[in-house]
Order: C-alpha cells, then sequence, then structure tokens
C-alpha cells in the first residue's frame, strides 16, 4: 500500500472510532438522563371519579351562607341564597388556585388571595380572576341535598 | 498548652504550607472611605447563612416532614422540646434578616457599580444566592404544613404553572403532582435542606473565594486618588474584629426578635377551607405579590398574572446581567442610569410593599 492509502485508512478508523464513542457516549448520557427525567415526573394516582356527593339536610343549611364542601378532592362552595336557592361551584378560584368563601356582608364570593370578587352566578366581576367558577348542579331529593357534575 | 498548639501548627505547616496563607492575609487590605459601612452586610449575611445551618440541622433532630406528622412535630418542637421554641423563632427570624441582610448587601454593591469589571462573577453568584435565599423562604414557609403556607405555596407554584409552555411541567414537578398535597411537602423537604444549600454552598465558596483573591472593590473615582492620600486597614485583625463586631450586635438583634416576637405557627392547613382573611406572602415577596392584584385579568389577550411574571423575570434577567449592558462603569465611566435604574427599583419595591400591608 502506499503511504496516501495508508493515511487514508487511518483516517476512516479514526472516523469510526470517532463514531462509536461519541455514539456511544450520547446513548449513556441518554439512558441516564432519560430515566432521571421520568423519575422527577410523579406517577398519576388513580383518583376515584365523584360524580355526586351528598351534603346533608336543607334545614341544616342557613339562608344567605356559602359553604366548602368535599366534592372527590377538590372543594366546592355551596351558597344558599337569602330567598332560598341554591347553587354550588367550584371553590378554587381560577386566578390562582385558592380556595374562595362566601362574605355575607359584600354578598359575594370572595377570593382572600388576591380580592377576586364573585357574583351569585358564580361570574368574575371584579379583582383578578380571568374566569367564571365553573358551576355544580344542586338537587334536593326530599330533604337531602345533593352536588354533582354539571353534564 | 501553646507549645502544643504551636507544634500542631507545625505539623500541619510542613505538609500544607500554611505560610503563604498566612502571608496573604497579613497583607489583605480593606480600602477606608466614607462608604466602608457597606462593607460588613456580605460578612452579615454570611453570619446569618452559618445560623441558618445551625439552627436548619437542629431543628431537623425532630421535624418529620409528612402531611399527617409536620404540623404536630414543630408543635412538639415549640412545646415539649427544651428551647425548642427558641430554635424554631431564631430560624424563622434569621431567615428573614439574611434577606434583608442581603437585599441592602445588593443594593450598595449596586449603587457602588461594584459588579464591574473584573468582578462579574461575584455579582452573578450573589444574585443567584439571592434568587436560592428566596427558594430557600418560599421551601421553609411551607415546612411547617399550616393554613398560609398551604395558600402560599399554592399560589406561588400557580404562578411558576402560568408560564408559557414551561409552566405546567414545572409546576407538577415543584408540587409532586397536580395539587399541592403531601408530596408537595416532601419535596419542598428535599429541596430546602438538600438541594439548596448544596448548590448554595458552591456559590458561597465561589463568592468568597473571589471575594480574597480580588480584593475589596473601590468605589469609582478613587483610582484618581494618589495613592498616598488613601486609607486602608489591615483584614487581619482589624477589619476582621469590626466584623465579628457587627456579627454581635446582628445576633443580639435576632435574639431580641425571636424572644420578644417569637414565630407563630397558626392553624394546620386544610384542603377544604377557604383562603383565610388578610392572607398575605412574606414581606420580599410582597412588591411582587401586590403588582399582580393591579393588573387587570386580560392585558390586550394576555392573561394578567402571564404579563406580570414575564415583566418580572425579564426585569430580574435584565438586573442579573448589568455588568454586562453597563459598559460605561467599567470604563470608570459615570453612569446616571444606573442611579434612576437602582433609585427606580428600591422606590418601587418601598411602595409595592407599603402598599400590600396598608390596602
Amino acid at each position: 500500500m502506499d503511504g496516501a492509502g495508508n493515511m487514508q485508512s487511518e483516517k476512516s478508523k479514526r472516523d469510526f472510532l470517532k463514531y462509536v464513542l461519541g455514539g456511544g457516549l450520547m446513548a449513556w448520557v441518554a439512558s441516564v438522563v432519560y430515566p432521571l427525567f421520568a423519575y422527577l415526573k410523579p406517577p398519576k394516582q388513580a383518583e376515584v371519579e365523584v360524580s355526586s356527593v351528598k351534603v346533608g339536610k336543607l334545614a341544616t343549611i342557613e339562608k344567605d351562607s356559602g359553604t366548602i364542601v368535599r366534592f372527590g378532592n377538590k372543594p366546592v362552595i355551596l351558597l344558599r341564597t337569602s330567598n332560598g336557592e341554591l347553587r354550588a361551584f367550584s371553590a378554587t378560584c381560577t386566578h390562582l388556585d385558592c380556595t374562595v368563601q362566601y362574605r355575607k356582608d359584600l354578598g359575594v364570593i370572595w377570593c382572600a388571595c388576591h380580592n377576586g370578587k364573585y357574583d351569585f352566578n358564580g361570574k368574575n366581576t371584579a379583582g383578578p380572576p380571568p374566569r367564571p367558577l365553573d358551576e355544580f348542579r344542586v338537587v334536593v331529593q326530599g330533604e337531602e341535598v345533593f352536588i354533582s357534575k354539571n353534564a | 498548652m501553646s507549645s502544643i498548639l504551636k507544634k500542631t501548627y507545625e505539623w500541619i505547616d510542613k505538609r500544607v504550607q500554611l505560610e503563604t496563607l498566612v502571608e496573604f492575609m497579613g497583607k489583605k487590605y480593606v480600602p477606608v472611605h466614607r462608604h466602608s459601612i457597606w462593607y460588613y452586610f456580605g460578612g452579615v449575611s454570611l453570619f446569618l447563612f452559618i445560623i441558618q445551618v445551625v439552627t436548619g440541622i437542629l431543628l431537623l433532630l425532630y421535624y418529620k416532614g409528612s402531611e399527617q406528622l409536620a404540623f404536630e412535630s414543630i408543635q412538639f418542637i415549640m412545646s415539649k422540646v427544651q428551647f425548642g421554641w427558641l430554635i424554631r423563632s431564631i430560624h424563622s427570624w434569621a431567615a428573614n434578616l439574611f434577606i434583608l441582610s442581603a437585599f441592602i448587601h445588593m443594593f450598595s454593591v449596586f449603587f457602588e457599580r461594584s459588579y464591574r469589571e473584573p468582578r462579574e462573577i461575584t455579582w452573578i453568584t450573589g444574585m443567584f444566592m439571592l434568587f436560592l435565599g428566596m427558594g430557600f423562604g418560599f421551601s421553609g414557609y411551607l415546612l411547617p404544613w399550616n393554613e398560609l403556607a398551604f395558600f402560599a405555596t399554592k399560589v406561588g407554584t400557580d404562578i411558576a404553572g402560568v408560564l408559557p409552555f414551561v409552566g405546567k411541567p414545572i409546576m407538577v414537578f415543584l408540587r409532586g403532582g397536580d395539587e399541592v398535597t403531601g408530596a408537595t411537602l416532601s419535596r419542598f423537604f428535599g429541596f430546602h435542606v438538600a438541594v439548596l444549600p448544596g448548590i448554595f454552598t458552591v456559590l458561597l465558596s465561589i463568592h468568597l473565594v473571589l471575594v480574597q483573591r480580588q480584593g475589596m472593590s473601590e468605589p469609582m473615582g478613587m483610582e484618581d486618588v494618589p495613592a498616598s492620600e488613601r486609607k486602608t486597614m489591615p483584614f487581619f485583625p482589624n477589619f476582621l474584629l469590626r466584623d465579628l463586631l457587627f456579627w454581635l450586635i446582628v445576633l443580639n438583634v435576632l435574639a431580641i426578635l425571636a424572644v420578644f416576637f417569637p414565630w407563630e405557627l397558626g392553624k394546620k392547613a386544610d384542603a377544604f377551607a377557604s383562603a383565610p382573611a388578610g392572607i398575605r406572602p412574606e414581606w420580599y415577596f410582597m412588591f411582587m405579590f401586590q403588582t399582580l392584584k393591579f393588573i387587570p385579568a386580560k392585558v390586550l389577550f394576555i392573561d394578567g398574572e402571564v404579563l406580570g411574571v414575564l415583566l418580572f423575570g425579564a426585569a430580574g434577567l435584565l438586573w442579573m446581567i448589568v455588568p454586562f449592558w453597563d459598559r460605561k462603569s467599567s470604563r470608570g465611566e459615570k453612569s446616571r442610569l444606573i442611579n434612576y435604574v437602582g433609585l427606580f427599583v428600591v422606590v418601587y419595591i418601598i411602595i409595592f410593599t407599603t402598599l400590600g400591608y396598608v390596602l
């Protein structure tokens, strides 16, 4: 073999090694990084799908009041207006995730975190909330009050 | 006794040549001028950090980082463990004083332009430490698992979640799920006692080595003063003793605060209770919190809080890279702009913090 051919084969050998080692290194990095990131991502917990909850007796719910009710793992606010009407909304403020409350003195649903306000229809009326609260359905069967998802 | 000390010194010296270090320390001088007072706040921050490490380790002996036990374990520390109330109170107060001292340190460095060439790395590591300090504050705030902490964490992580594209994954990563739960507490506990201290220590080492290696920055224009008129003071022992005196004063302030205004524990977190009225974040987040309150839900077509977060992010970034856009100071020229920017930020923070407390 002449000199030039020798150099050529040397170079291709070097390239081959470069690709094998470089590729090996990348595969190694990926095989470390992928499990690491996968580990950081919390697994989805099986949640019990709740479609309806029993709140209690109608007689125990005062007029002109609001209470937080547990709906699965989410808080829901149940309102009873002064004329006795029942309404329920998601109690999670659409702004930054705080839990709202009923302010009797102001007659609004109020979020303490950033002074967001919603009216009796769950509509955002003042402050930073960008959207209305999601509405839930309230059903009264006999004496019992139920809250269910708004289909 | 002294002969044992001498022998120990000689034994070590023979192996690691302490002599050069001693010589270096002996030659180190601190400039004396009318702004010298600001040199002490870096040291004060360091002192408070050391206090945090010590009291933090002490709290770890009794604290339990879980949803069921966290609140109760702090109740236990405060009511059953001897001097537990004091250790916790010191830890909480020192955290606040640390942020305060770091803020003073940062603004003094900013107004003196000490970040200018060749101290860019010192400035950047310092800024990262301040962010970490706020991270320490935010993660530590959740650990008692009380009502305020619960909602503060909900809001704080939700703000991270509004960022476009990366927001949601970051939020889930921080919370350990879609909601703030015991999983969040576990993660924050890990961040607070392992991740953040680890990173902080590395940054602190770089910061301190640079300060030693480059010496103290002198105010702008000192180069024009003839060498014979420049006053200095030996670092060891003159400056160090003054440093220690300052630390002693801080320790006293800390003790007074911790004893006479013990940190409260509040009510245990309840995922099914409304956010309590008067809820507010720690004072050093207040100006951002108050700004978010003022931004309307929609500005043009952008969500208010997205806009707020992006604006603060951009402002923070610009602030952090000031050594690179303020070329005037590096050339030794006066730059009015820096004064205006600094004053604007100080005034903004003061006004919005005050509004947060009076509104």
